[in-house]
This record gives C-alpha cells, sequence and structure tokens, in this order.
C-alpha cells in the first residue's frame, strides 16, 4: 500500500509545468509554439486553484480556473486570428523575423 | 490506488511537457499539449473537480486544441528555423529555470508546511449542480461580464482573419 499524496505534490506539479511554459515561451521561435507554451502555464495555475480548492474545500478555485479557460479560449481565438494575420502579411512564422517595431 | 494514479498521470504530463519544448514541429507540440491537458483532467478528477475535469477535456482538449490544429495545418507550418541564441540564454537559462523550480518547491514545502494529504472520494464539491449555484449566484456580475468578454473575442477573430474585398 503506498502513501497517499500530500496536497504539496500537485503544486510542485503546477510549478513544473508552468517552469517548462517558461522555458518554451522563451527558446521557440514559432509564434505557434510559443502560443502554445503560454496554454501550458495557464493550465498548470489551474491545477494550483484546484489543489487549493481541494484544501480549503470550497469551489471559488474551481470557478476562478472556470474563468481562466474561459479567457484562454477567448484569446486562443484572437491569438490565432492575429497569427493568421501575421502570416497573410508577412509570410513567416519565424518569431524574431516579425521585428518591425524595434528599434 | 490514488498515488498511482497521480503519479502515472504527473509523469505522463512532466513528459509531454519536455516534449512540447524539445519537439521541432508544431504539430508534435499540439499533440503533446493534448496529453499534459488530457492528463490534467485526470488530476482534477482526483482532487474532486468533476465538472472542471470535464469543461477542461472538452474547452482545452477539444476546443482550442482544434483550433491550434487547424491554423497549424492551415498555414503549412513546418520545422522551425533554429536562430542563434545569445550566449546569456544559451549557458544561464537551464540553471535559472532549475533554481526556479527549486524555489518555488522550497517555498512550498516551507511556507504552507501542513498541507493534508490528497485521498480521492473525501470532497466532491465540485459538481456542475454546486459550481452552477455559485456562478449564478456569487459569481454572477464575472459570468457576465466573461459573456460579453467571449462576444467581443467572437467579433475580433472574424474581423481579425477576414479576407479583404474591396
Amino acid at each position: 500500500m503506498l502513501p497517499p499524496v500530500p496536497l504539496s505534490w500537485y503544486l510542485i506539479l503546477s510549478a513544473i509545468l508552468f517552469a517548462l511554459g517558461v522555458a518554451g515561451f522563451l527558446y521557440r521561435k514559432s509564434i505557434i509554439t510559443v502560443f502554445m507554451s503560454i496554454e501550458l502555464m495557464l493550465n498548470a495555475v489551474n491545477l494550483s486553484f484546484v489543489a487549493f480548492s481541494y484544501e480549503y474545500r470550497r469551489i471559488d478555485g474551481h470557478i476562478y480556473s472556470f474563468f481562466v479557460m474561459v479567457v484562454a479560449a477567448a484569446e486562443a481565438a484572437v491569438g490565432l486570428a492575429i497569427i493568421l494575420t501575421v502570416f497573410k502579411n508577412r509570410g513567416t512564422l519565424q518569431i524574431d523575423e516579425v521585428d518591425s517595431m524595434k528599434l | 490506488m490514488d498515488t498511482v494514479l497521480f503519479i502515472i498521470f504527473a509523469v505522463v504530463a512532466i513528459v509531454c511537457g519536455f516534449n512540447l519544448i524539445f519537439q521541432k514541429h508544431p504539430i508534435s507540440s499540439a499533440l503533446s499539449l493534448i496529453g499534459v491537458m488530457s492528463s490534467l483532467a485526470v488530476l482534477y478528477l482526483l482532487l474532486g473537480a468533476e465538472f472542471i475535469a470535464m469543461a477542461q477535456m472538452i474547452v482545452y482538449g477539444g476546443a482550442v486544441m482544434v483550433l491550434f490544429i487547424f491554423v497549424i495545418m492551415l498555414l503549412n507550418a513546418g520545422t522551425e528555423k533554429a536562430s542563434s541564441k545569445s550566449w546569456f540564454a544559451q549557458f544561464a537559462g537551464l540553471p535559472l529555470l532549475c533554481l526556479f523550480v527549486a524555489v518555488l518547491a522550497f517555498l512550498i514545502r516551507a511556507a504552507l508546511p501542513a498541507l493534508p494529504d490528497v485521498r480521492f472520494g473525501r470532497w466532491f464539491g465540485g459538481t456542475a449542480e454546486n459550481i452552477g449555484k455559485m456562478l449564478f449566484t456569487q459569481y454572477l456580475l464575472p459570468f457576465e461580464v466573461i459573456s460579453i468578454l467571449i462576444l467581443i473575442a467572437i467579433l475580433g477573430a472574424v474581423v481579425l482573419a477576414r479576407k479583404e474585398i474591396d
């Protein structure tokens, strides 16, 4: 019989996933993959919300993570439309080739 | 039993997360992200959040990822080119990231010392009934605001992605 899982393992898993999302955001060069890394970070934060919600036996955390999901869906729709427009205007998906606002 | 499930799906989530970073093709990254989201849905179930688990599968695993894969295929996104990174990012990135995780883990262990164990079945608060009641009483105003936000997002996506008609 294995010992039960402490709640802190869930939080540490959330921290690891968030760090992976940060790494993907900083290292990858494709706009779509950068965007997917942002989704990964949002998921990690949702896991924290749900874990704390379990600890305090309240469902406020569930409501917050539901709102995060909704905002992420809206963000994905608008962001992917922006990616489509960028690709239409410039013909590239590399993030460092879209630099017309660079001084 | 829930320990075994937690370990299996936590490992799946972490491996898929690494795969998301290291794959060069966007489609492989998208499939890894679906793996992360599905295993997180199982972890939500273990934490007694039925509604959030289902919403995770439907909204994230279904809708958002279909949108991603659709755009990847529409744009015919290929393997990304390796580009020159700064020397600082190359040499200090990984140690700094490990340091970040270590500090977070230390803070979790140190600042929250008496967290209880998670046992499946001890608390089933997150049913659709409870969440619906909460959403339409205490959180009614955020709910309405977020529906307007969704409407704006739909309009914005249509306006941004339409074809210019002259």
